[in-house]
């Protein structure tokens, strides 16, 4: 007799925790052929203004952790995925349709995605900084600093997801992550590695559901600092970036899938000025 | 012992006094003085600066070369700048070495000059490298031949070694000495000083103990008198009047040579301790050659041509 | 007897004004249509007529612009460009002291400021940046990046010269063209400049220059040939240019406004603290984005700092601008004097406590005395809403983490100070702060190596310095 398979109910990420969605909604996930994968949780705006108040209650000390720190944090993250791989790539294939080969290559990316950011966060202040010879008895010197929350919409890809989150959180930054359809089984898989990373509670929150129904209200989101809609509809990203400019949210998309352009794009420089004397 | 009732002269009230004044930035000091010396003083303002600045010359000399005649050529100055023209106010002072204060204090009585103090520098001038003994009969000397001021040289090496109890204790010692018959006017040697801190320092522990008048230098180190310098002390007799009622007096003196000059340290003291200063009472300057281009551009204003130094005597 | 400063006016015999300006387009100047009058501030005298530009004007400098971009600019190396920022900024050098005169007449800050500050700031700007023509591969923006091509430069009234300096000099050392327009008020000072640009040869069409006001602005951002904005103003006009070009590809930087908090610890150098404070809140008027309007004082010398401060603004020299000992100037518009009245009458009207020395204001013009507000908390108006005024509002704290806390709660993030003799502390608070300029142990410094710009509403990106090239460039590969 065969044994009967424990299904996984899905749910959000938010603050560490795995809560089903306050509006008790889901979708269905299929495979290429129809056949039922999962019900992920279909976020409501509720959901957006709890995970907002989780991820900014946690960049303050995620900023604050040493560059070091969030570096080791990363690298910890790529050794979790590791370990999952199988099973997440398993998902990628059966969800998105791509073959397990392609599958694993891109599980495979998304690793090494994370080993690459989490080099780059103790050089970003050499990178991006600068000491500037202003012509008088100061030392002036450039640096940069997260912005705060940042919500991202990557196109429904478990890659995408990934080259959404990595660079954003590796400066100090705190993410609210709306991960449209499929990909939101592998994401939700991945969350589970979050879990039980290093990462403080908070610093990457994953709303499973629309981008249509979360994307605007995210850019309308007056504590929202910055957001990446790489992965929306380009006819779609000029409504968003008219309610962003309320708190004249940093609104970006790109074209790389990695990229420092991806952590600088939401850092800002502080200028700070100090006379020399005795 | 109470000093104001702020110390008690022990070297433990007094570096705690002293530790707890602000400190200055030494950029914001000097770029406040800066911007103060863009102030464009002209016509009738002009006129008053340089009349106000003679009045407040200690007119000096202090030379090993210093001669009875020399003394007597700069009493003559002193009591009557330009001997054609009796409108220019007597210079504050004459400014002399121990030895010549009884030369010049005669020769001043015998020209009409009774009115113009003879200031005496003291206290092993300028180094103040001797005993204390030797410095009190310096002073004693000087006041015994009639100078009404004395301007004494702290222990600069006692001060940067921290030893703040002792430079109080002599600046006590020698006010003892002055009592009622001079004035006292502390010499700091800011240019051995260094420091902004270390000005304000001594300018609060000078005042606590008795000091009438706060001075920047010996002219004989450079930097002497800079505005900024001045400006930390000028903030310091301000701050002082207002916690105490007293009034003490400022001399920056070395480096001010021209009416440019002089009239940026007038704008100093009426911008940052007030005009209440500005009288030879609170404020003098020890200078030479600072007195000819006053006269200089003094004629200028008069009758419009730039001066010729033949037109001024160079004594 | 007390030393009064007799009147030392600068000479405004130095600078000729026609009684009636046009466009500067294509290299040369054309005639508007509409005029209105631009006055000086100080005195409400009608200085001239400036063309008001209509939408076909910007359309005429834009096509220009392109022009210039395509036939000339982009063609020349980095080195020659460079070379043509050079000479812009020899001669101004040069004529300075008119531009200083000029600039003091129309805008009405004081002649001291205009020629010790603005100006040498202005040339410093193009020398700086004529540096980084033929230096571009260093920018941090990859191999041989490239200009946007044409850029839409609109600026305010507060630092005329300069603001056109920190627009024009980054965009044409990349290799952009522009088109500019200058504040309503203060447009004279950019129509002087068109004659530098004249007088350097600088190719026809790489600068233009349209006057005019908000709807001029709006056709500059709203046309289809600019391909990058650079404004600074209002956070409320920002968020307009926002929206105006969210549907586009134009890119865009913002300065915008600002409510800086600074802070003094009780063991801050005192009196060059209180200069600060006066540097902070009067330079300019403050007129400044970056002003620090809001003081938060720690309880223990908030007295001490508050009674010194009275002391040192009581000689703060009020009045003609172009008199060369004068501290506070005019205010720039009836428009802006009113904005300061009605939020000073919110700070009485809401209990704060006014204070101001006594000033013999001039019955013609516009002024207004240096004030301060003390017994200000966060949920007053006057801590809150920028007034682009000498007006201070005085706040204080008990803890270094409650200073940081209230130096922060404001939608804006453009500057702050803080004051304090321990080098930790400073790095502590410099670390905490939100703001995208941070002045410790002094106020309102500016250098064109030093990048400019605000956190949250007070904008997007930097100018200045190597971040300030960034947005004139795209990225090389």
């Amino acid at each position: 007799m065969s044994r009967l398979e424990v299904k996984k109910t899905y749910k959000l990420y938010i603050n560490g925790a795995f809560p089903r969605s306050e509006s008790g909604r889901i979708y269905e996930v299929t495979d290429a052929k129809g056949n039922f994968i999962a019900n992920p949780a279909l976020a409501s705006r509720k959901d957006l203004r709890d995970a907002v108040v989780a991820a900014r209650a946690a960049q303050i000390g995620w900023a604050k952790a040493t560059a070091y720190n969030r570096g080791q944090i990363l690298y910890r993250i790529a050794e979790m995925l590791e370990g999952r791989a199988d099973q997440i790539a398993n998902e990628i294939s059966a969800t998105s349709g791509v073959t397990p080969k392609k599958a694993h290559e891109q599980l495979i990316s998304a690793i090494d995605r994370w080993v690459w950011y989490a080099g780059w966060s103790d050089k970003l202040a050499a990178a991006f900084g600068s000491t500037n010879p202003v012509a008088g008895p100061y030392y002036n010197f450039t640096i940069p600093e997260a912005q705060g929350v940042i919500a991202v919409a990557p196109k429904d890809e478990f890659l995408a997801f990934i080259d959404s989150i990595a660079p954003v959180i590796t400066s100090g930054n705190s993410v609210i992550a709306l991960v449209p359809g499929a990909s939101a089984v592998p994401a939700m898989t991945f969350a589970e590695v979050l879990a039980t990373s290093d990462l403080p509670h908070g610093v990457i929150n994953i709303l499973t559901g629309s981008h249509d129904e979360l994307a605007p209200w995210a850019a309308s989101h007056m504590d929202i600092d910055g957001m990446d809609i790489s992965g929306i509809d380009k006819k779609k990203r000029a409504a968003l970036k008219e309610a962003g400019a309320e708190n004249l949210k940093r609104i970006h998309n790109f074209d790389d899938a990695q990229s420092p352009n991806r952590i600088y794009a939401f850092m800002e420089a502080k200028t700070v000025w100090h006379p020399i004397g005795v | 012992m109470s000093f104001y009732g702020i110390v008690d002269g022990s070297e433990g009230s007094l570096k705690n006094f002293l530790s707890q004044l602000p400190g200055v930035d030494q950029v914001g000091a000097e770029a406040r003085a800066a911007m103060l010396a863009t102030r464009s003083i002209k016509t009738t303002s002009k006129r008053w600066a340089i009349d106000t600045a003679i009045s407040m010359v200690d007119l000096t000399t202090l030379e090993g070369a210093d001669t009875t005649g020399k003394v007597r050529a700069l009493c003559t100055k002193a009591v009557r700048p330009d001997p054609t023209d009796l409108t220019i106010p007597s210079v504050g002072a004459v400014c002399v070495y121990n030895d010549m204060v009884l030369i010049a204090r005669t020769h001043l009585d015998s020209i009409g000059g009774k009115h113009v103090p003879v200031a005496a520098v003291s206290t092993a001038f300028p180094s103040g490298r001797a005993s204390m003994e030797v410095k009190i009969q310096d002073t004693q000397d000087a006041i015994d031949a009639g100078a009404a001021e004395i301007d004494m040289v702290i222990d600069r090496g006692a001060f940067l070694s921290g030893k703040f109890g002792l430079v109080f204790d002599e600046i006590v010692k020698i006010r003892e000495v002055c009592g009622d018959r001079a004035h006292l006017k502390v010499i700091f040697e800011t240019g051995e000083l260094v420091t902004y801190d270390n000005v304000r320092k001594a300018s609060y522990l000078a005042m606590l103990a008795g000091a009438d008048f706060i001075k920047t230098s010996t002219g004989k180190v450079a930097p002497a008198a800079t505005p900024p310098v001045v400006l930390v002390m000028l903030e310091a007799v301000r701050d002082f009047y207002a916690m105490t009622n007293r009034r003490i007096g400022v001399k920056p003196a070395g480096g001010i040579r021209n009416t440019k000059d002089a009239i940026k340290q007038l704008v100093l003291v009426n911008e940052t301790a007030g005009p209440e200063w500005l009288t030879p009472e609170f404020f003098r300057i020890g200078a030479s050659a600072l007195l000819n281009d006053l006269l200089m551009q003094r004629m200028k204003m008069d009758d419009g041509y730039y001066a010729s130094p033949n037109y001024v005597t160079i004594d | 007897m007390t030393f009064e400063y007799a009147p030392a006016p600068e000479s405004r015999a130095i600078v000729s004004i026609k009684p009636k300006y046009g466009h500067f387009i294509d290299g040369k100047f054309v005639n508007g249509r509409n005029h209105f009058a631009t006055i000086n501030p100080a005195t409400e005298e009608v200085l001239s007529q400036i063309a008001l530009g209509s939408a076909s004007d910007v359309d005429k400098a834009v096509i220009a612009a392109q022009k210039a971009y395509t036939k000339t600019w982009s063609k020349l190396s980095g080195k020659e460009r460079g070379k043509y920022l050079y000479r812009i900024a020899r001669i101004l050098q040069e004529r300075a002291r008119e531009f200083a005169v000029l600039e003091t007449l129309d805008n009405g800050k004081p002649i001291r400021e205009t020629r010790d500050i603005d100006i040498p700031l202005v040339a410093a700007h193009f020398f700086y940046h004529a540096g980084w023509a033929d230096k571009l591969d260093y920018a941090g923006m990859g191999k041989s990046p490239k200009p946007h091509g044409v850029a839409g430069q609109i600026i305010p009234w507060n630092f005329p010269l300069l603001m056109l300096a920190w627009k024009v000099a980054p965009a044409l050392a990349t290799g952009n063209t522009v088109v500019l327009k200058p504040a309503e008020t203060t447009s004279l000072t950019a129509l002087l400049f068109a004659e530098v640009c004249q007088q350097a040869e600088l190719p026809d069409g790489v600068v233009n220059i349209v006057t005019g006001d908000g709807s001029t602005g709006s056709a500059i951002v709203n046309h289809a040939g600019i391909h990058k904005i650079a404004f600074t103003g209002s956070t409320e006009v920002g968020k307009k240019i926002a929206r105006a070009i969210a549907g586009t590809n134009k890119k865009a930087t913002l300065e915008l406004g600002g409510k800086g908090a600074n802070i003094v610890f009780d063991d801050a150098p005192i009196d060059e603290t209180v200069e600060g404070i006066v540097n902070g809140i009067f330079f300019n008027q403050g007129h400044v984005c970056c002003a620090g309007s809001r003081l938060i004082l720690q309880e223990g010398i908030a007295d001490e700092i508050t009674e010194k401060l009275k002391a040192r603004m009581s000689k703060i020299r009020v009045g003609d601008p172009l008199d060369k000992n004068t501290d506070l100037g005019a205010i720039n518009s009836r428009e802006q004097l009113a904005k300061i009245h009605e939020l000073s009458a919110a700070g009485d009207a809401e209990g704060a406590e006014r204070w101001s020395p006594s000033c013999n204001l001039s019955d013609k013009g516009y002024w207004f005395a240096p004030t301060i507000f003390t017994g200000v908390t966060q949920a007053h108006r006057i801590a809150r809403e920028e007034i682009f005024g000498p007006v201070l509002s005085i706040l204080t704290f008990r803890t270094p983490q409650e200073a940081i806390e209230k130096a922060n709660n404001t939608p804006f993030g453009l500057s702050a100070g803080v004051w304090s003799e321990k080098g930790s502390r400073i790095l502590w608070a410099t670390q905490q702060l939100r703001a995208g300029v941070i002045w410790a142990n002094t106020f309102n410094k500016f250098d064109p190596t030093s990048p400019f710009g605000g956190y949250k509403e007070s904008g997007w990106g930097r100018e200045g310095g190597k971040h300030g090239l960034a947005s004139y460039l795209k990225e090389g590969k």
